[in-house]
């Protein structure tokens, strides 16, 4: 064996820790700030930004609970399917203005299948756990789960299909779509229309995440956190963090598809290094805008919604505003 | 989980302990799917034996700060029912200026109140900013009770034959700093809870208890008055300084001009019950007549004259969640109440209960449970009923007491094996 080949597994086997790790921790900071600042726009002091690092420290010494009547190997499998299927995103999804690590091995639809994965380990963890809220909660997150899948495909799709007609390169890439950014091939017609899938894609977020008003699966004060009610300590964490990355995935996969933009070469900086630095910091800066949106003003702005507004939100409204979003890009092609 | 034949219908238990609940109690809910098929209400884990030791105990008048006990949050209706019941038994009555101050303080605990159920019904519904918010804008009240009465919580105000801290001019400029404050937010509070959309869509048309149903199953308070059921002891049957006063009991029709029962127009009546509450302590002020404020001030003929008292007496006030019913018996040469019943609001409303949950959402359930304002604490006797003969008997102390004991040495037993 060369030593180059060697380089190469360490790289293939290092680099998705890395990746894996770093966007772990920035996810858990992103999620003190949003806690801190929530706190804020309640008028509350809120925890430290570092909380929910403390938060995961706790739960790891804490012992994990397996309920007498679940079903013990699925209990404490999902967790970890979670976990991973959620860490999993940050390969395919370009952070820090970096191109995504295995960017030739998938594209925006291997994304949409990606992002279903830690949600349907959420329902099996809820249905493992043989408790009558989690049961409850896990059909809710089914039924939530089946209410975004559509507008949220339709937005990404939308904009690989309105790639094409550019592009001869897989359209669906989000390199592809990240040297084309939607906004300068469309008309005007269209940028209202991409204005449209944007609003879209931050309304599904929450809901991707389970956040408030789209919580419902968890839904502390109705079924006392519904799929997560049986689960503790490092099982718990697992959750935690999974959550965490989630929301952070969603918003880098926001900005993958909408504000691909880099700052370094507007400002014309030349070194690779120093280029990186000012473009992750610059994807730091974009994260924190996508996730005040979409995620804090909306959480303490509203209450929750019961299943069927929340999924009324989804079939009816969400996807009458993509397809009139892609009818509106699409008549840029045809005038 | 239990499944029933059908296998749709699973049963939750929403309590005893429960992130809705805010006290103990058990909703046993039968669920197709997401809606509520059947509810079985079962009371009885926060029994504490107030009565007994007001019967065993305390003396009358020790009796007034247990009576403040029965609830945290009604600690000014109970012993206010109490000590109405004790003057109308042993004949003596208050002083004016004693009713007008007892208003005053009463009508300041529904402001709390009121906006304390508030901030829960919004915690509910996951509102948590607006929780937040309405609990900041409660301080203020809670701060001039502490102003008035020296405590925020017990304020420790009664006493049988007057009130025991005088409401002096000197402290009206800080009371009307406080109710001004209470009219320049009410607005904000108003377009906060009826025009919010995300409120309107989680309590318009949740948990609807209709008119008949209010007046059949004998709902009281903001309960029964949101169904349409213009019921208040205030105006119905005022007692203290209310008769002086104009006081008419508040409807939701009042404002949107039509009754839904829902839990849309208990918000409602609330809101403006502290508009109305704000109303009567201004008047309050204005009428307030020179006096004492005791008929009675030494304590040791107070306490001689009530053990050679007979008699028994009911004492009805209007609590923030309705009406609340204390029943005394004196007996000659008794140191200690013969009889003391309370009867609290929650008891008549918990009634309702199945009525306002049945057909609506699991999600429906913490902020439709929430709408009565239940305050089990207040509620709770200890019943038996034997399933075979139907007969119920209430259990004493001394049988409770052998109970417990019986299955602690069941226990130690079960462990030792």
């Amino acid at each position: 064996m060369t030593a180059n080949s060697l380089a190469d597994i360490a790289a293939i086997i290092g680099g998705p820790v890395i990746v894996g790790v770093v966007g772990t921790l920035f996810a858990l900071l992103y999620l003190g700030i949003d806690r801190k600042l929530v706190a804020h726009m309640q008028a509350r002091v809120g925890p430290p930004i570092v909380q929910p690092f403390r938060d995961v420290r706790k739960l790891l010494m804490k012992e994990s609970i397996i309920p007498d009547g679940s079903l013990s190997w699925l209990f404490r499998a999902a967790p970890i399917l979670c976990l991973v299927g959620s860490a999993i995103l940050f390969l395919y999804i370009p952070i820090f203005g970096q191109k995504a690590l295995f960017e030739s091995f998938g594209d925006a639809i291997v994304l949409l299948y990606l992002l279903v994965i830690p949600s349907l380990a959420l329902v099996v963890a809820g249905f493992a756990s043989s408790s009558p809220y989690a049961t409850v909660g896990a059909q809710r997150e089914m039924v939530i789960m089946m209410s975004y899948e559509f507008p949220l495909a339709m937005t990404i799709v939308a904009i690989g299909w309105r790639t094409s007609y550019v592009t001869g390169t897989n359209p669906f890439a989000l390199s592809t779509i990240a040297a084309n950014p939607i906004w300068n091939i469309v008309g005007p017609a269209g940028v209202v229309g991409t204005l449209m899938l944007l609003f879209v894609l931050l309304m599904v977020t929450p809901g991707e995440v389970g956040k408030i008003p789209f919580d419902v699966a968890e839904a502390e004060t109705e079924i006392a956190g519904g799929l997560l009610v049986e689960y503790s300590g490092r099982n718990l964490a697992l959750f935690y963090i999974a959550s965490a990355i989630r929301a952070f995935a969603m918003s880098s996969l926001i900005i993958a598809l909408f504000i691909p933009y880099n700052l370094s070469p507007l400002v014309g900086i030349g070194t690779p290094v120093l280029a990186g630095i000012v473009d992750g910091l610059f994807f730091l800066v974009k994260v924190f805008v996508v996730m005040f949106v979409c995620i804090m003003l909306i959480r303490a702005a509203m209450a929750r919604f019961k299943i069927d507004q929340a999924s009324k939100v989804y079939v009816v409204a969400m996807s009458l505003v993509s397809l009139v979003g892609l009818i509106l890009i699409w008549a840029d092609t045809v005038v | 989980m239990a499944v029933d034949e059908t296998k749709t219908r699973y049963t939750i238990p929403v309590g005893p302990i429960h992130p809705a609940l805010k006290e103990p109690i058990r909703l046993d809910l039968s669920i197709d799917g997401e809606e509520i098929v059947d509810v079985d209400v079962v009371v009885g884990q926060v029994h504490r034996g107030i009565e007994w030791l007001g019967m065993n105990r305390n003396n009358p008048i020790q009796n007034i700060y247990l009576a403040e006990r029965v609830c945290g949050i009604c600690n000014i209706c109970h012993p206010f029912a109490y000590v109405m019941a004790v003057e109308q038994a042993m004949g003596i009555t208050p002083p004016e200026r004693a009713e007008y101050i007892r208003v005053i303080i009463a009508e300041m605990e529904r402001i709390h109140s009121h906006l304390l159920w508030a901030g829960v019904a919004a915690h509910e519904i996951g509102f948590d900013s607006v929780f937040y918010f309405v609990w900041r804008v409660r301080e203020e009240i809670m701060d001039l009770i502490e102003y008035v009465t020296g405590n925020r919580i017990t304020k420790a105000m009664f006493q049988i034959g007057g009130v025991r801290r005088d409401v002096t001019e000197e402290q009206f400029p800080r009371i009307r700093q406080s109710l001004d404050y209470y009219k320049s937010i009410f607005d904000q509070l108003k377009t906060l809870f009826l025009d919010d959309k995300t409120i309107r869509m989680r309590t318009k048309n949740v948990g609807i208890l209709k008119t008949e149903d209010a007046l059949k199953l004998l709902a009281v308070g903001p309960t029964g008055r949101a169904s349409g059921v213009p019921k208040d002891v205030r105006q119905d049957q005022p007692y203290g300084g209310y008769a002086d006063l104009d006081i008419k009991a508040i409807t939701p029709d009042m404002l949107t001009g039509t009754v839904v029962g829902d839990v849309y127009d208990r918000i409602i009546v609330r809101l403006l019950e502290v508009k109305q509450a704000v109303e009567i302590i201004e008047q309050c002020l204005e009428k307030m007549p020179p006096g004492p404020i005791l008929a009675q001030p030494k304590i040791a003929v107070l306490l001689k004259t009530l053990t050679q008292a007979e008699g028994e007496g009911i004492g009805r006030a209007e609590a923030p969640r309705g009406e609340v019913v204390h029943y005394v018996r004196l007996e000659a040469g008794r140191e200690t109440l013969s009889t003391w019943k309370i009867r609290a609001p929650t008891y008549v409303n918990l009634m309702s209960i199945p009525t306002i949950l049945k057909g609506g959402q699991i999600a429906d359930v913490p902020i439709a449970f929430a709408s009565i304002d239940p305050c089990m604490s207040c509620t709770n006797r200890a019943i038996v009923v034997d399933s075979k003969t139907k007969n119920t008997s209430l259990l004493s102390y001394r049988e409770l007491h052998e109970l417990s004991v019986e299955k602690t040495k069941r226990l130690e037993a079960e462990f030792d094996s």
